[in-house]
């Protein structure tokens, strides 16, 4: 056994550490030092950084252009790029429909859709929820129709559709056959968001960002070419999507930074007339966790290096999205306590608390979102419940 | 023992309810979220003349002489619509410190127009460094011949943005002492600021703000006793307040439990969501439990007993409160993470409650620092 990197591996971190150093444009750094929201067009400015680098798709391969990275050297770079709060790129091109088209698309789909995820040229968003099917994403009711004259005819609503307002395509779960098992009459279609007939109304979150859509479709016209994989068979895609890759789910970087910005504010925030970092109660309560994100980034390097061994996702790596999503909370929740009455404000727009503290409030509130989105916590627990533990079903 | 309300309280209750429902329900704290001053100055004047503005103040202060078990009666019912006037503030911090420290003069000239809601008033005793502790301070009033000099900042002063004068808490050579500051005073500087919970507070910089002698507060070197103790009541209010919020929150989640449908069947038939509304309820009745001892104790003259009891009930706010608020966002799924559902509203109102008047770390502190803590229980 040896837990540590490899020398090659612990050479490329220093290199991304130096890529971030140095090419990280200074409007974007000084938002991610104040953990500020990042505007759909700050992503991209960033996005296309990292894709004149090669960096931009880790995980597709090299045919894709991807940089023939392997599932360490990503997670080092994702990691990386989470500590030094890098833009999240948006995932629905780059991590879901990409992959989806490299598996199931068709070469033509391949050449038009994939170089442009790469570039940034074309945004993508993600239509599966609807208002009555979240949790039960197979109940969906958005409908596509063949009209007999090479097109479906999409009628219906999306909700949730996070950046949608600025998306050129989102890829849909739609229904195209309602007389079968509800999973058996589901399809994958690509949709022009600027075809006539879409409408997107941006909604406010919790965090008062615009991050997600209601988005409506009426008699919306879509190419039989943009149906992706068999007719009805939509549903396998949407699994296969879970089967990906999980060793990046856990969100380590990121947790691993916002207690970092923790432990810088209870260095500043004074109680009884010295740092809070030095009052033994709260010191304590930091130490906790920072012990239970431990737990989670050695969880995540168990799951890596299983990986690396080409095994298949074992039981290590089902916990990284509910304990990622929870600490991540967690933390989020400590900042706020650590900042006593400060945990009051509200984009501060006259100046008056310290910037590391600035938008803590905000972040805490969006990330009540991480147990929800990406199926739910609950749901992942009935997951685990069945597929790991072989709990009986009622 | 007794822990029924009496046919007044009951009235009062009843009152405050049918306010809350028909006058102020959650859409009218929606709008006024995007309003500068964020409350309504002919609202304020009604609850003057329903005599809610007086309700805990001494009779001498020309007050009602009410308990704070009225006070968190009314509190907890406001706060079932998140009704925005500044009660908490104005009342609950200004008013009991006017009306305990201040003499008939000054009351006749500040106090009373405010219980009549014809201003509004506010504390002004948090400072940068100081946490939750009144008794540091580094803004310093200096005496030159009949007036004071007070120069420093305040910090979160609850709906500062708009009141009418502020309380100061300032050292002088004497010890801590306390000043009515007019907002139009020369040397005070007002800054507004938006909080979480889409209410307002402001940072108050003093640059010299001369007062004359008559606007101190009673006896220097009182100040620093008479402010804990209306902290305490702030902290009970805030209790009562946040009990309100739980109380709905849980409805409000089981109501969206019995009626969400998921896979075919209401969500609320599964186990794990029976379970944790559960839990939510047991936590919504730990903490009606102990905003009741608490709401008794604060005005009782045991200072240990007061602290034991305000400490005990604002941990159970934070600690119970914080997972009533969360959960109940967590089994709204998407929506609850919307703005556009009232759900969240609740929730950041909470989270503001739990950073006002000692956190939990700080009730524990000081539940852990009573005199019997090590050989007795309870
Ligand atoms: C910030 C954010 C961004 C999102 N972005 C997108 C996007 O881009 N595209 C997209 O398609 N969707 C998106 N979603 C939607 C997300 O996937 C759904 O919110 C999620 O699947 C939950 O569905 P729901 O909101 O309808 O909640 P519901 O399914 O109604 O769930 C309500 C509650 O019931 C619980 N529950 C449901 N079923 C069970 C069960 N069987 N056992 C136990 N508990 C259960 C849930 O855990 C939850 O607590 C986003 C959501 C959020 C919050």
């Amino acid at each position: 056994m040896d837990l540590s990197f490899t020398p090659e591996q612990e050479a490329f971190r220093a290199d991304v550490r130096r890529f971030i150093a140095d090419s990280m444009p200074p409007s974007i750094r000084a938002k991610a030092e104040d953990d500020a929201h990042f505007e759909h067009e700050e992503v991209m400015e960033w996005h296309r950084v990292l894709y004149r680098k090669g960096w931009v798709a880790p995980h597709w391969p090299k045919e894709h252009g991807g940089p023939g990275l392997d599932a360490t050297e990503r997670f080092i770079l994702q990691d990386e790029l989470e500590v030094a709060g890098a833009p999240m790129l948006s995932p629905f091109g780059l991590s879901m429909v990409g992959p989806l088209l490299m598996q199931f698309g068709t070469p033509a789909q391949q050449q038009r859709f994939l170089p442009k995820i790469l570039s940034g040229d074309e945004a993508w968003c993600q239509g599966y929820s609807e208002p009555n099917a979240g949790s039960d994403l197979a109940s969906l009711r958005c409908s596509a129709v063949d009209d007999g004259q090479g097109h479906f005819v999409v009628n219906g609503q999306k909700t949730w559709t996070t950046y949608a307002q600025y998306a050129d395509w989102i890829f849909c779960l739609v229904r195209t056959d309602a007389s079968v098992k509800k999973q058996a009459g589901i399809s994958f279609v690509l949709i022009d968001m600027k075809s006539p007939g879409v409408e997107v109304k941006p909604m406010l979150t919790l965090g008062h960002t615009t991050a997600f859509c209601d988005t409506f479709f009426e008699n919306v016209r879509v190419p039989k070419e943009n149906l992706v994989g068999p007719l009805n068979g939509g549903w396998t895609l949407a699994k296969a999507l879970l089967g990906h890759e999980r060793t990046l789910i856990a969100a380590v970087g990121s947790s691993r930074r916002a207690l970092l910005r923790v432990k810088r504010i209870a260095a500043k925030t004074m109680a009884h007339g010295r740092p809070l970092l030095d009052d033994p109660a709260w010191r304590a309560r930091i130490a906790r966790m920072e012990v239970a994100l431990l737990g989670l980034q050695w969880t995540n390097y168990r799951a890596l290096a299983g990986a690396a061994l080409g095994h298949a996702p074992g039981p290590e790596s089902s916990i990284l999205k509910i304990r990622g999503a929870e600490i991540l909370q967690q933390i989020y929740e400590l900042a706020m306590e650590v900042m006593g009455q400060s945990s009051l404000t509200w984009y501060d727009d006259a100046g008056l608390v310290d910037p590391l503290e600035r938008h803590v409030g905000p972040s805490f509130c969006y990330y009540r979102a991480t147990t929800i989105y990406g199926g739910s916590n609950e749901i992942q627990r009935n997951v685990i419940a069945k597929w790991i533990l072989g709990l009986p079903e009622r | 023992m007794d822990f029924q309300l009496s046919q007044d309280q009951k009235l009062l209750a009843e009152t405050a309810a049918s306010f809350a429902q028909k006058s102020s329900p959650v859409s009218r704290f929606r709008k006024l979220r995007d309003d500068p001053v964020g409350w309504d100055p002919a609202v304020w004047r009604q609850m003057g003349e329903l005599g809610w503005l007086a309700l805990p103040l001494p009779e001498a202060a020309g007050g009602f002489g009410g308990s704070f078990v009225d006070v968190c009666i009314l509190l907890e019912k406001l706060a079932t619509t998140l009704v925005p006037e500044p009660y908490l503030s104005s009342v609950v911090l200004a008013g009991m410190t006017l009306g305990h420290a201040g003499t008939a003069e000054q009351h006749e000239r500040w106090l009373a127009p405010m219980l009549e809601g014809r201003s509004t008033i506010a504390l002004a005793w948090a400072e940068r460094d100081a946490r939750y502790d009144p008794t540091r301070v580094a803004t310093r009033a200096e005496r030159t011949g009949d007036a004071w000099r007070l120069s420093g900042e305040k910090c979160w002063v609850l709906d500062g943005h708009h009141a009418s004068q502020f309380v100061v808490s300032a050292v002088t050579d004497d010890g801590l002492a306390l000043f009515v500051v007019d907002r139009s005073a020369l040397g005070t500087t007002v800054t507004p600021t938006r909080t979480i919970d889409g209410r307002r507070a402001a940072f108050v910089r003093l640059d010299g703000a001369t007062v004359a002698d008559d606007a101190r507060l009673g006896a220097p070197g009182t100040a620093g006793r008479l402010l804990d103790r209306v902290l305490d009541g702030a902290a009970v209010a805030a209790c009562a307040e946040g009990l309100g919020i739980c109380q709905t929150v849980l409805d409000m989640t089981v109501g969206y439990l019995k009626t969400r449908e998921q896979f075919g069947v209401k969500i609320g038939t599964f186990q794990v969501l029976q379970h944790r509304a559960v839990d939510m309820f047991v936590q919504v009745e730990l903490a009606r439990s102990l905003t009741t001892l608490a709401a008794v104790k604060v005005g009782g003259d045991d200072d240990d007993e007061r602290r034991k009891a305000v400490s005990a009930a604002k941990i159970q706010l934070s600690s119970g409160g914080s997972y009533v608020v969360r959960q109940a966002i967590q089994l709204h799924g998407g929506i609850g993470v919307t703005d556009e559902h009232d759900v969240g509203l609740y929730f950041k109102r909470l989270v503001a409650l739990n950073a006002l008047f000692g956190d939990e770390e700080d009730h524990v502190a000081r539940f852990a620092a009573r005199p019997g803590f090590s050989t007795t229980v309870c």
